[in-house]
């Protein structure tokens, strides 16, 4: 099989211009992503802040107002409406409204004073799980440090006791943000890279072009060049512009080097190029490529730790994370972008990505060899 | 607008979609098997977090502190590395989310009165994560506290939180996570359902056949949307009922209206996708638009993952034209609320304007290249 420079080189040109001649195309190529990465930029986030709290205060009185107020100001509640009557409460949560209900009862600063031991109820709205697991937290810790506080003021409460300091690495505020974006970057490679593989075959084959490549001179791996380099190269300028805009405009710290990064990168954008092309030469129609695409997506996203933690999943699903591409690139992107990690640290996802590029790579070669000698 | 005609339509698009046999299969059988999956696969709980000790006090006060750690099932104690500097190592590399350290000083500044510190390092990469892990270890290491300087008297703190948890009463993470991503994946599906549907007629290059005919758009766009709706509506029902049978998850809801409210939200989602076939007019095109348009959109800014009430305000309004928002509103809400359309109205109003604009944009689109 030989290789000739000048057919590639005119190949390249001939996919290149059909890959921007489009304008609408060229703006879903380097417009979108920018636009998606700064909107799901914002998205992803899971701090509790402000939640909305709608408050029950039957007591009314100082002390009722003074432990309202110790909620109010850690930041994490904030109080949207109140009432005195619980069936105000029950439509609010029910609306949507608020996700919390504090409900203070008759008597509260009576039985405060007298430390008997007054009880506060925290209602929370348990369709979000994971927002509700840590507003329960918040609650617990907020109610228990102004009780403390009211034993220490009246001494009844022994000085002494343990002093927990918590100090948090690499992201001492605990902001969600630095955490999600890398991840929205790795997504949105995945994705790109996909479409930019996925329908080329599959559409000549519709299209009936795809005979008039066979007959030409051009042999499999100059046509397999011509249908990756050019998407490549558009994957590698998606990938600047959304790390600059995840550096630039939302302050993510680059704490480790581009070097790591960019091998990573490379082998990442192969594995998902090659799969792509795979997809393409599978399927007989684009919309059944298209729906090749979809059903490896999905899972791609939510089995990667993107969002779901791989560690709460059964065994299983933990070994099966493993053939996931997106999960590896992550896991590099994380640590280079926030722990400053080198090579050394991430040997184990540069092997698995290694073995993943080159996988996806040989089964898209030999499946487009013998798609094209038909 | 002719019924026998509109019906043919509908008739004309089903056998077309028969001819695609995996296409169709994949169709019929794509959700309730993503459903599956995904139902038994993620889940938000956080347990067994790996945990590291380095115990500088060892004595049984210390010990006793760290056994809570152990015996209350969040943390998972994997590594004792031996001096400070090994805990650096541990953190870099995601060994351990938390490590908790015990100073020499612990016991006796304990037995004295004094204030004893005591140190917990967590890797505030993944700070979802590390805020429940602080907040568990910060529960635990306070009741230590209460107990060590009351010395087994009794005193009751003067407040106490008695919470409870409405809708999910035991913050199962499931019983979220399977409505919202009913939600999620009809709006992936429905998209991808008629995204290609026009685009593939002008490729083929029977839409001048089509035009030829007397149909008239609005019985085009109508009749190819039904086999859809009728694919969308077994899908939804098939994932339900996944959701009950395996899963157990409540529904409390009235079903009917769950299955009212999907049907407006398939009729806009669909035709949606259909106006992007019928605008683009490539396949290719369509695939990226409807990728971009409604894919990500649907997993990232439809509340199912993220809430939408922590999102900045312009963001959020960018949400209210995101109809996968009002669909997993709307499932969350009927199967775990048990609400009615006293509290779903505007949602339902929202998803009636969607299919109103999806299938008038539809014909729209249709309109310039018919005539």
């Amino acid at each position: 099989m030989s290789i000739s420079m000048l057919r590639v080189r005119e190949l390249l040109k001939k996919e290149l211009r059909q890959m921007l001649r489009d304008p609408k195309m060229r703006g879903v190529l380097f417009v979108a992503p920018i636009i998606q990465l700064v909107a799901f930029g914002y998205a992803v986030n899971t701090d509790i802040r402000d939640t909305a709290t709608f408050v029950i205060d039957h007591d009314r009185t100082a002390i009722s107002r003074e432990l309202l107020e110790a909620f109010e100001s850690t930041g994490y509640f904030e109080v949207v409406a109140s009432s005195d009557r619980p069936a105000d409460l029950v439509r609010a949560l029910d609306h949507g409204d608020a996700t919390v209900g504090i409900e203070i009862p008759a008597g509260f600063a009576r039985d405060v004073s007298a430390g008997r031991g007054a009880q506060v109820q925290v209602i929370l709205d348990g369709t979000d799980s994971n927002a509700a697991t840590v507003a329960q937290g918040y609650a617990g810790q907020i109610v228990q440090q102004y009780g403390l506080k009211r034993a220490t003021a009246a001494r009844t409460f022994p000085a002494g006791g343990v002093d927990l300091r918590t100090r948090a690495w690499y992201n001492p505020e605990l902001e969600s943000r630095v955490y999600n974006v890398p991840a929205v970057i790795g997504v949105l490679i995945l994705l790109m890279s996909l479409l930019l593989t996925s329908m080329s075959v599959v559409r000549e084959r519709e299209m009936g072009t795809l005979d008039q490549l066979t007959v030409s001179p051009l042999s499999a791996t100059e046509l397999m060049l011509g249908k990756t380099l050019p998407p490549m190269l558009a994957a590698f300028v998606i990938l600047f512009l959304i790390t600059a805009v995840a550096v630039l405009w939302f302050g993510i710290p680059m704490r480790g080097s581009n070097l790591v990064l960019l091998p990573a990168a490379f082998l990442y954008i192969v594995s998902g190029l090659s799969f792509g092309l795979l997809i393409s030469t599978i399927s007989k129609t684009q919309q059944e490529a298209f729906m090749s695409m979809f059903l490896f997506l999905l899972p791609a996203i939510i089995l990667s730790g993107f969002f779901y933690p791989i560690s709460s999943m059964p065994r299983v699903f933990q070994w099966l994370t493993l053939l996931n591409p997106l999960r590896h690139f992550l896991e590099v992107v994380r640590a280079v972008f926030l722990k400053g990690a080198g090579i050394t640290d991430l040997w184990r996802q540069y092997a698995a990505l290694t073995i993943m590029a080159a996988g996806t790579l040989w089964l898209a070669t030999v499946r487009f060899r013998r798609t094209v000698a038909m | 607008m002719n019924l026998a005609r509109l019906l043919a339509m509908a008739r004309k698009e089903t056998i077309q979609l028969r001819r695609d046999a995996r296409s169709l299969v994949m169709a019929f059988l794509l959700p309730v098997f993503l459903i599956l999956i995904f139902g038994y696969a993620i889940s938000f709980d956080v347990k067994n977090i790996e945990m590291a000790v380095l115990d500088e006090s060892q004595s049984e006060a210390s010990r006793d502190l760290i056994e809570r750690f152990e015996s209350s099932g969040y943390f998972k104690i994997v590594a004792h590395p031996a001096s400070y500097g090994g805990v650096d190592e541990l953190l870099q590399r995601g060994v351990v989310k938390l490590v908790l350290i015990i100073p020499p000083d612990f016991s006796r500044d304990l037995a004295a009165g004094r204030s004893a510190p005591v140190q917990i390092l967590l890797d505030g990469a993944d700070a979802n994560t590390a805020t429940i892990a602080q907040n568990y270890a910060g529960a635990i290491v306070a009741r230590y506290s209460a107990e060590a300087v009351l010395k087994g008297r009794e005193l009751v703190l003067p407040v106490g939180a008695e919470s409870r948890v409405w809708y999910n009463e035991t913050l199962e993470s499931r019983n979220m996570i399977v409505p919202g991503l009913v939600a999620v994946i009809m709006s992936i599906i429905a998209a991808m359902l008629t995204a290609l549907t026009i685009a593939r007629e002008w490729e083929r290059g029977t839409m001048e056949q089509l035009a030829a005919t007397p149909v008239h758009r609005l019985e085009v766009v109508i009749g190819k949307l039904l086999p859809y709706v009728a694919i969308g509506l077994f899908d939804v029902a098939l994932a339900i009922v996944a959701g009950l049978v395996v899963f157990g998850v409540p529904l409390r809801g009235n079903v009917l209206l769950l299955s009212g409210m999907t049907l407006l939200f398939l009729l806009g989602a669909l035709s949606f996708g259909m106006f992007i076939s019928a605008a683009v007019k490539t396949q290719v095109l369509a695939t990226q638009l409807a990728l971009q348009a409604a894919y990500l959109p649907a997993i990232l800014l439809s509340g199912f993952m993220f809430s939408i009430s922590t999102m900045p305000i312009i963001l959020q309004a960018v949400t209210y034209a995101v109809p996968a928002r009002y669909y997993v509103t709307v499932t969350k809400a009927i199967f775990l609320k048990g609400v009615g359309l006293e509290a779903l109205w505007v949602e339902a109003v929202a998803m009636i304007i969607f299919a109103a604009a999806g299938v008038s944009l539809a014909i729209r689109a249709f309109k310039k290249e018919l005539a």
